[in-house]
């Protein structure tokens, strides 16, 4: 079963983008500290360029999933490697893989105490080491792009929930990821600020950025995957395109979240 | 490249190597620091001739103490002493913990009297005890308050009659003797039996919408039942003064454990107003809307809705408050009342044994306030389940 | 009196006090009560307070030591280097005030002004030389002025803020010079130091001193390394479980055993330390408190951007920690300011211990009263006008950013 689905991953990541595996999951099991056994045997690859959106009920380990590849959770068996680098308990390996890897999440978690400026320079300082001059310009080009250069001088918590998640994303952009994880990104938003964010995340798609994207966002699902994945208890239950995966899904469980959602 | 075998990570690179490194290193870093002080001690120790032991213990600690609660002489051992002061420390806070928790809950829920004098006073009393020093606080008590009390021979009298004078206060009470526990039982339980009674006529109140009538016939009987017990079955010894200058009969208290207790309970009292005034205000307004649009009256509200729920509030940082009264409780060193801490300075002053007074000194307090931790936690567990 | 009073103003002003009268104290006859008991007590209590106050009191137990309460036995001739100090600490902490206070439309609202003046007036009735009155008043006018300045320049100059804690740092090391003397000034030793001066001086050390000791224990209590937090917690809970009395005595007496033979640090340096070690514990718990009310997507977000653990820690954790636990440390400060009179029982001459003496004093034996209620009213005065400012703190800290 596991074996099938990653040939047929794989065979989806063929068409047509440059095949190079930027995240690969083979078998990730996790428990948590309780004995939860919270994924329980994933496997997915993702391919430069492609934008892969994760569906599932809650619960289902999605979240759990993609926060195992910048290691914000640990997982027990099974082998990650990103952007061919192994995840494992080497710091080495950890510090290169979060360089390379932004992340988004679904409260956003900017930080209160600095401006928004300061909140995308921050790491670029601190962790790449540039200049403060080079990355207050590289923070400002970002946050043009995001639509927010105006309130560069506010504080997050002067910013509504759409900015401060477009801060979030210009945040993690300024490290020059290879790869962007999204968290549920606009869970937590009102409705009416979920469009703006969507739009940030379309255009990033579009200029060609590694994606894995948790989200219960159908229109962008059809619009922007490349596949699109479900999850449920703990398992990778199918993996299609979107066109197939919405009109045609092959699994029970598929068609029953899909009844569920649609 | 994702399919080439992991070489083994090299150790310096593994987030777990690291962490096993530095609790070692810390570990490390604390043993040889208290080492050298170690050493340190144990070379100033044989300096002057004194071994680590607390044999001294047994020995005659030939000073006298003020206040005795057990028989006690300077030719009694160290230990005896040192058994003196644990009880009179445990003297002040066991009444302190109850004079303060009274004074407390009173303060606190003035505060939100619609009384004008008896809010201001509350919040008066509540700035100006926890704005200034406590040990300024007992010092006041007892050298410009206490001290200047008149001689015995015209001592203040108060009704009850309680004698105030330089040799202490003299208070009406009753006799010990078996008859007394006895008695004493019978309040205990009558009290219970009354809270159960007064809980069974709420409910009834409020579920069956009685008048409650025949309950608090009972509750009138119960009390008449306890005020007799108090006034006739305790057999009250009332302190006389048949000379000028002597007093015989009642309790006498010292004028340190008195200004210690006083200053104790004043100073404590104004801090748990506070918690009580913060809890009651934490019950959101809302409660009391809801409650008193159900038709219950203000003071039903006050006591069925707001103070079950406020307690809940006050009573974990009660219990750090109880921790400070009986810490702060060695300040009696200042007034010259024998506690724990007062008679182990002094025998360190005599022995010269720091270390061993140390740790008997930090278990003892240890214990006390490890003990009234277990008593409030249980405490806590009872008013929290109840609310679930 | 009374009547004329009365006819001559209007006939409302008159009702509303008797309404005011009715609704606040004798809305039920058991307030009623009450207001009559208390207003009877506290009538008594007043009248016997003033006439001992007037009458009896000899209050001439305070301008004759005035010096020995402010600075103990500090040498006259060097009190010109005190002045210099509040000078600095005054401008400074005017400056201070004007730079936070940038966006606030009127920096002296009437509350403020009223404070001031009755400072000032204050400052003008302390029975000392004319010339140390003016001092006073200079000194206040001064801070008021840098406020004033530090208003307009935070308005310039916007990076004006984050010079201002290297500024307090400098200050502190100034300050501690001009008390201590060297490098050119004459040498005062510390067992000159005495009265407010080392109340203060020893309270704000230990807080200062207290903090890497406080925040790495209150790091250490959340870590997940279970050396490491056994050993924070032992530590924490030990001290908060003893007096404070018996960790001053032993800082007197162990100290000295703990040590080297020959080494031995001067009494005040002990009593700091002592002071230092037991505020740590309290001060980890504080700040214990702000590091559990940073949401744990803070430490993910950081992690997620690539920093490790002390970056973490040191840009994004701490700084929102801190900020939250500033009321408490306050408080905390507040205590530390009213523990130090515990010194005295250790023998030193702070503020408490310097009235001891004096009352030792064969010419002023049995003046308790008088001495006690007016360092009573010193301390009051400091604590209180800290737990207002930390109030107002509070408040602000509450309604600015969420």
């Amino acid at each position: 079963m596991t074996q099938s689905q990653t040939e047929m991953i794989q065979d989806a990541g063929d068409a047509g983008i440059e095949t190079r595996p930027m995240i690969v999951a083979q078998d990730v099991q996790k428990w948590y500290d309780n004995h939860f056994h919270a994924l329980r045997g994933v496997s997915l690859t993702v391919n430069k360029g492609e934008v892969v959106v994760i569906m599932g009920p809650s619960g289902s380990g999605k979240s759990t999933f993609i926060r195992t590849f910048n290691a914000l959770e640990s997982y027990q068996k099974g082998r990650i490697e990103v952007d061919g680098i192994h995840l494992c308990h080497d710091l080495k390996n950890i510090a290169e893989i979060r360089r390379e890897v932004g992340m988004v999440f679904q409260q956003f978690n900017l930080f209160p105490h600095l401006t928004v400026l300061k909140n995308v320079t921050l790491a670029p300082i601190w962790v790449r080491r540039w200049p403060k001059a080079k990355a207050e310009e590289v923070a400002m080009r970002l946050l043009e792009r995001v639509g927010i250069l105006e309130q560069a001088h506010k504080y997050p918590g002067q910013l509504s929930g759409g900015q401060q998640q477009r801060v979030a994303i210009a945040r993690a952009l300024a490290m020059q990821p290879k790869i962007m994880l999204f968290d549920e990104p606009t869970s937590a938003l009102d409705p009416e600020m979920v469009r703006e964010v969507l739009d940030v995340m379309l255009s990033l798609a579009r200029s060609g950025m590694t994606m894995v994207v948790v989200t219960h966002e159908v229109g962008f699902a059809r619009e922007v995957a490349d596949r699109v994945v479900l999850m449920a208890d703990g398992l990778l239950v199918e993996a299609a395109t979107p066109e197939d995966f919405f009109n045609r899904p092959q699994e029970d469980r598929t068609k029953k979240f899909l009844s569920q959602i649609l | 490249m994702s399919s080439s075998p992991d070489a083994p990570i090299p150790i310096w690179r593994d987030d777990r190597f690291w962490k096993a490194v530095f609790q070692i290193a810390i570990l490390a870093g604390v043993i040889g620091l208290l080492s050298v002080f170690f050493s340190n001690l144990n070379d100033n120790l044989n300096r002057t001739g004194l071994q680590f032991s607390f044999d001294f213990l047994e020995k005659s600690a030939s000073f006298s103490i003020g206040e005795t609660p057990i028989p006690y002489s300077p030719s009694d051992s160290y230990l005896r002493a040192i058994a003196v002061g644990v009880l009179n420390t445990l003297r002040v806070v066991l009444v302190g913990f109850v004079l303060t928790t009274l004074l407390g809950i009173l303060a606190g829920v003035a505060s939100f009297s619609d009384n004008w004098l008896l809010r201001k006073l509350s919040l008066l009393y509540v700035e100006v005890v926890r704005n200034t020093p406590l040990l300024l606080q007992l010092i006041f008590w007892y050298f410009p308050v206490f001290l200047s009390l008149p001689p015995p021979q015209t001592p203040v009298q108060l009704p009850g009659p309680i004698f105030m004078s330089k040799t202490g206060i003299y208070l009406p009470w009753p006799t010990i003797a078996p008859a007394f526990w006895l008695w004493l039982v019978a309040l205990i339980g009558g009290a219970i039996a009354a809270i159960a009674l007064w809980q069974w006529r709420v409910k009834r109140q409020v579920e069956r919408a009685e008048s409650g009538l025949p309950q608090l016939v009972g509750l009138i009987l119960l009390g008449i039942i306890g005020l007799g017990i108090v006034t006739i079955g305790f057999n009250w010894q009332v302190p006389q003064s048949p000379t000028p200058g002597r007093f015989t009969g009642g309790l006498r208290l010292s004028l340190e454990y008195t200004a210690l207790l006083v200053g104790l309970v004043v100073y404590t009292g104004a801090f748990i107003a506070e918690i009580v005034r913060a809890g009651i205000q934490a019950v959101s307004r809302g409660q009391w809307e809801a409650a008193r649009s159900l038709g219950l009256s203000s003071g039903q509200v006050m006591q069925l809705v707001v103070f079950p729920q406020a307690l809940r509030v006050i009573i974990p940082p009660l219990n750090s408050q109880y921790m400070n009264l009986a810490k702060n409780s060695s300040l009696a060193l200042a007034i010259g009342y024998p506690d724990l801490f007062s008679v182990a300075s002094t025998s360190l002053n005599q022995t010269g044994r720091p270390l061993e007074m140390f740790i008997i000194l930090m278990s003892l307090y240890l214990t006390l306030n490890l003990m009234i931790s277990l008593v409030m936690n249980q405490l806590n567990r009872m008013v929290q389940v109840k609310e679930r | 009196m009374t009547s004329s009073l009365s006819t001559a103003s209007p006939p409302e002003v008159r009702r509303r006090p008797r309404r005011w009268l009715q609704k606040n104290l004798f809305n039920s006859w058991l307030n009623g009560l009450i207001t009559i008991a208390l207003g009877g007590v506290l009538l008594w209590a007043g009248v016997e307070f003033l006439t001992w106050a007037i009458v009896e009191a000899d209050w001439r137990v305070i301008p004759a030591n005035l010096p020995l309460y402010f600075v103990g036995r500090y040498p006259a001739d060097q009190y010109w280097r005190l002045w210099l100090m509040l000078a600095i600490i005054g401008a400074l902490s005017g400056l201070t005030w004007g730079v936070l206070a940038q966006r606030v439309v009127r920096l002296f609202t009437v509350p403020v002004l009223v404070g001031l003046s009755l400072g000032g007036l204050g400052m003008m009735l302390i029975p000392t030389p004319p010339i140390y009155r003016l001092f006073g008043l200079g000194i206040t006018l001064v801070s008021v002025f840098s406020a004033w300045g530090g208003r307009q320049l935070a308005r310039q100059f916007s990076q004006l803020g984050q010079w201002l804690s290297l500024l307090w740092a400098v200050t502190f090391l100034v300050a501690f010079w001009l008390i201590r003397g060297g490098l050119g000034l004459k040498v005062v030793s510390s067992n000159d130091w005495g009265g407010l001066l080392l109340t203060v001086l020893m309270s704000v050390a230990s807080i200062l001193l207290c903090f890497p000791l406080g925040v790495l224990l209150a790091l250490g209590r959340q870590s997940s390394l279970p050396v490491v937090r056994g050993l924070s917690m032992a530590y924490i809970e030990l001290v908060r479980g003893v007096p404070l009395i018996s960790i001053l005595f032993m800082g007197q007496v162990m100290i000295p055993l703990f040590l080297p033979e020959g080494v031995r640090p001067d009494r005040v340096a002990r009593a700091i330390l002592g002071l230092t070690l037991f505020s740590a514990a309290y001060l980890a718990e504080n700040v214990r408190g702000g590091l559990q009310a940073i949401p744990r997507g803070q430490w993910e977000a950081a992690n997620a951007l690539g920093f490790n653990a002390p970056l973490t820690v040191g840009l994004i954790v701490l700084p929102q920690a801190i900020k939250i636990s500033i009321p408490a440390i306050v408080g905390q400060f507040i205590g530390l300011f009213q523990d130090t009179t515990l010194l005295s029982i250790v023998g030193l001459l702070e503020l408490l211990g310097i009235s001891r003496a004096i009352l030792a004093n064969p010419e002023f034996l049995g003046k308790y009263g008088e001495t006690y209620l007016f360092i009573g009213v010193i301390y009051w005065g400091f604590c209180y006008a800290m737990s207002i400012g930390s109030r107002r703190l509070e408040q602000q800290l509450n309604t600015g950013q969420r």
